[in-house]
């Protein structure tokens, strides 16, 4: 019998995607492991391994379609010994549906739970990087209300999500997060407004999925997170120094970039005042137990924010490397989604522009974003005299639900004394 | 003077008082349990334990008579029902002395008498009439059980007319015996005399015996006890006793017609009254509603500071529910965070006629009453190497899933050592595992729970061995 190859989840919260682009053709042989195809998601295009193996009998979806289901079958496999008449009277399963002997392929960024996935388990939960504990029934009841658990709150043991915590919850709640106020908006300007007829000529740059979820997060953001921000101005004269000196000795590969070093600070500030990592649900105030700092990169088309796991506890030389290798696979749209997805409070940096300062809308749900500017030679008084300093203007902006003026200033502050004495990072 | 002031003082010490009491020392709290006659209270006493040692014997005798099936002989079978007694009540003393000696290891204070509120926070505890204690607490949980609900005319006499605790000390077997009243006591105490040779008529007043069990469940004990040659009247009721020499002569009304029958024994077990007299409840806002004291999920009654559990807080009226409210009490009074209520349909029942019954969760009625679509699968006794090769091929298991989630709502067994079984779907359903898990759990061979895999298998039109 053919055998059905579906539309992998890549995330838990994955619903749909793009197909960008075929590897194989039909007739083709693949065996387990080969590259058939690329999926693009909300933010990265991932490869997708065949798992059996056969002859490509039949491309279900074209390449370059847009909005796939999960679980849609995508293409057909012939098994050994198949022609292409075992396809007569075939007709493609349809997402979400499908037996789970046709569960055929598998993302290379899902771990293996996602294979052996029958109808009756929730998608696996492997990519956020943390198991999701929930009673069987629990997330058969979820599977049908098409409901994510990750963000349904626990009340049995340990936090073990049970049949009560799902009967009353209602798809696409956010967890603990305000009732959306989408209603009471305008409608959103499309391509046809009338607006646009008094307007100069325009080329139609349709949406990419990237550019819809930074219209919409980021627009949720700076709706419904009351921002405020602090700014400072840091002198770099001595960090600049001991980066000369790391980077300048003899026979090293790295090179530590000063984003570096105000990483490193940020990691260090936020372990100190760590009242300012933290997260704003309606029932709680979430204070994390390490620093996952994520890092915005531009790339062609919008921005990634890539996240370095536990900050505070890496070295300069594996943060800097680490920082370089995410950025890199960000710029080619090849980051998996637990490695962009999370991350407790973001450092954006436009200083290689020139900016001197500038103020950023928070990545929700985290508590803060920090903007740096360009490192500059600026006239300083200092002890009643003019002198000449290397100065980066940092703008703090944080979320005023979960973290006051006065908190955001302790970590300022402990964020300047960190920068301005950089060995004290080392302690 | 020794101190009377506790965080706790519980009243009455069966399973539900002095498993509360222990829990509440676990806890750090400084306990009193007030207990006027046995620790353990009916259940290790004069209840669950000595019954079934009771039963114990005559199951034993049961397969003695029977030995010929199994290539075995037995000459000069007999019983000595004096030593029968003897040890069901040396089984309780052993149990009543193990539950002071926790007591004292987890230092609660017990206190000999009867406890009755005084006020708020005060408890006085009175011995053969006389004040002995004064005990104040914030805290006061009453967990004084329940007893027999005895029927006008047919009050126990302990020597014709028997009541539970005349039961358990027979100094005969009855030639001819009446039971009225076909639920877990009185079915018991049929079977047990009934195996040791009395001619036994069970008298029912509802349409099926042990109404609180599945009706497919009820129909198949009715078939396998009226096989065994007892006599089960449904629809029935017993209009009067009349005492003569010896003899209770009763008036039996079935399908409309009333008939006098003579019996040489009677055993009234017709339902359960709370005690609620003589604790003080007047002038509280404690509410008592037909005998029993009314509380919310968290056990709490209307006086603040004053919770009630087990028996005498209403059905079902269970030993291990008794216990688990005192539990819960204990640790709602104790602040402990992500405590939940009891779910009533999670609380199994075991009943040790022969064969035994057993069952968690929804009846199929009951089911069908709550709205729910089910599946229902079924497996019999006959269909299980096990039970075949044990000489027990008489019995079925029945579960009972949601249609639309797969939730495990309802288990249902009659057949050997099924009171052992349950448990496995009490697990599972506190688990809240589906099908799919019970499918895929690998279970051993030979044994009788590979009945709960097949009936699972069942519901789903996927059983293997019929």
């Amino acid at each position: 019998m053919p055998i059905e190859i579906l539309m992998p989840a890549l995330s838990p919260t994955m619903t749909e995607g793009n197909l960008a682009a075929w590897n194989v053709s039909e007739g083709d042989n693949v065996s387990s492991g080969d590259v058939i195809c690329e999926i693009e998601t909300d933010k990265a295009t991932m490869e997708v391994e065949a798992v059996d193996e056969g002859v490509i009998g039949k491309i279900l979806v074209p390449a370059g379609t847009e909005a796939v289901a999960v679980n849609a079958a995508i293409a057909v496999l012939l098994e050994e010994g198949e022609d292409a008449s075992a396809l007569d009277g075939y007709a493609p399963s349809v997402g979400g549906t499908t037996p789970a002997a046709a569960l055929a392929a598998e993302a290379v960024a899902a771990s293996a739970p996602a294979a052996s996935a029958t109808p009756a388990s929730a998608p696996a939960p492997a990519s956020t990087g943390s198991r999701i504990f929930a009673s069987p029934l629990a997330r058969r009841i979820a599977t049908d209300k098409g409901l994510d658990l990750t963000v349904v709150s626990g009340t049995g043991p340990r936090g073990r999500i049970v049949k009560r915590d799902v009967e009353n919850a209602q798809p696409g709640a956010q967890k603990g997060a305000a009732p959306s106020v989408a209603s009471a908006h305008a409608a959103p300007i499309t391509v046809d407004d009338p607006v646009f007829a008094n307007m100069p000529d325009f080329e139609v740059v349709p949406n990419s999925n990237i550019r819809k979820i930074i219209a919409k997060r980021l627009t949720e953001s700076a709706r419904d997170v009351p921002h405020f921000n602090l700014t400072v101005d840091v002198e770099i004269d001595k960090l600049l120094q001991v980066r000369k000196d790391i980077n300048e000795r003899e026979g090293v590969s790295y090179k530590i970039s000063v984003n570096d070093f105000i990483v490193k600070a940020v990691a260090a500030a936020l372990v100190a005042v760590p009242d300012c990592n933290v997260a704003y649900t309606d029932n709680a105030i979430l204070r994390f137990n390490k620093v996952d700092v994520a890092i915005a990169v531009a790339i062609e088309g919008g921005l990634i924010t890539p996240i370095v796991k536990d900050a505070a506890n890496k070295g300069l030389v594996a943060l800097s490397n680490e920082v370089k290798e995410l950025a890199g696979r960000a710029r080619d749209g090849k980051l998996m989604p637990e490695e962009f997805q999370g991350g407790t409070f973001t450092v954006s940096n436009l200083g290689m522009f020139g900016v001197k300062g500038f103020n950023s809308i928070i990545n929700p749900p985290q508590g803060g974003i920090l903007s740096v500017g360009a490192g500059e030679q600026r006239a300083m008084v200092k002890n009643g005299e003019l002198a000449i300093a290397t100065v980066v203007t940092l703008t703090l902006a944080v979320d005023h639900r979960c973290i006051d003026g006065a908190t955001g200033a302790a970590f300022i502050k402990e964020l300047k004394s960190l920068i301005e004495a950089p060995i004290t990072m080392m302690i | 003077m020794a101190d009377t002031n506790f965080d706790l003082i519980v009243v009455g010490g069966g399973p539900g008082g002095y498993v509360a009491a222990i829990r509440a020392a676990q806890l750090k709290m400084k306990v009193a349990l007030v207990e006027a006659n046995h620790l353990g209270g009916i259940c290790l006493n004069w209840g669950c334990i000595p019954t079934k040692a009771l039963l114990r014997s005559s199951e034993i005798y049961h397969n003695m008579q029977h030995a010929k099936n199994y290539g075995l002989t037995v000459e000069g079978l007999g019983f000595d029902l004096d030593a029968i007694v003897k040890r069901s009540r040396k089984v309780s003393r052993q149990l009543n002395g193990g539950v002071g000696h926790l007591l004292k290891k987890n230092k609660v204070t017990v206190f000999d008498g009867y406890g009755k509120l005084n006020g708020a926070g005060k408890l006085h505890v009175e011995k053969d009439g006389k004040g002995i204690a004064d005990l104040t607490s914030k805290h006061i949980i009453l967990a004084t059980g329940a007893r027999a609900r005895e029927l006008p005319g047919m009050e126990p006499d302990g020597k014709l007319i028997w009541y539970y605790k005349d039961a358990l000390v027979p100094d005969l077997v009855p030639e001819r015996l009446l039971v009225i009243g076909s639920g877990a006591i009185g079915i018991e105490f049929a079977s047990f005399f009934h195996t040791l040779g009395s001619k036994t008529t069970v008298v029912e007043m509802v349409d099926r015996i042990v109404p609180a069990e599945d009706a497919e469940i009820s129909d198949f004990l009715l078939k396998s006890l009226t096989k065994d040659g007892m006599e089960i009247l449904t629809s029935a009721g017993v209009k009067a006793l009349k005492k003569g020499k010896g003899t209770v002569t009763a008036t039996l009304e079935v399908g409309g017609k009333t008939e006098e029958r003579v019996f040489d024994r009677v055993i009234v077990a017709a339902g359960i009254v709370g005690n609620v007299e003589n604790l003080g409840l007047e002038g509280t806002k404690v509410k008592v509603d037909r005998t029993h004291i009314v509380t919310n999920e968290w056990l709490e009654t209307g006086e603040p500071g004053v919770y009630a559990i087990g028996d005498v807080a209403g059905a079902p009226w269970l030993a291990h529910k008794a216990s688990h409210e005192g539990v819960l009490c204990v640790e709602k009074i104790a602040g402990t965070k992500g405590l939940h209520p009891i779910n009533p349909d999670r609380i199994p029942g075991c009943t040790y006629c022969r064969p035994q019954i057993a069952s968690v969760g929804l009846t199929e009625a009951q089911a069908k009453d709550r709205g729910l679509k089910v599946k229902v699968g079924r497996f019999p006794f006959q269909g299980n190497g096990k039970a075949i090769a044990l000489g027990e091929a008489e019995g079925l298991i029945k579960v009972l899933f949601d249609d639309k989630t797969g939730e495990l709502i309802g288990a249902h067994m009659i057949g050997a050592e099924v009171t052992e079984l349950i448990q496995g779907y009490g697990i599972a359903m506190e688990l809240e595992t589906t099908e799919a898990e019970l499918m895929h759990t690998v279970f051993a061979h030979p044994t009788l729970s590979e009945m709960m895999h097949e009936s699972v298998l069942d519901a789903f039109g996927r059983a293997v061995h019929f």
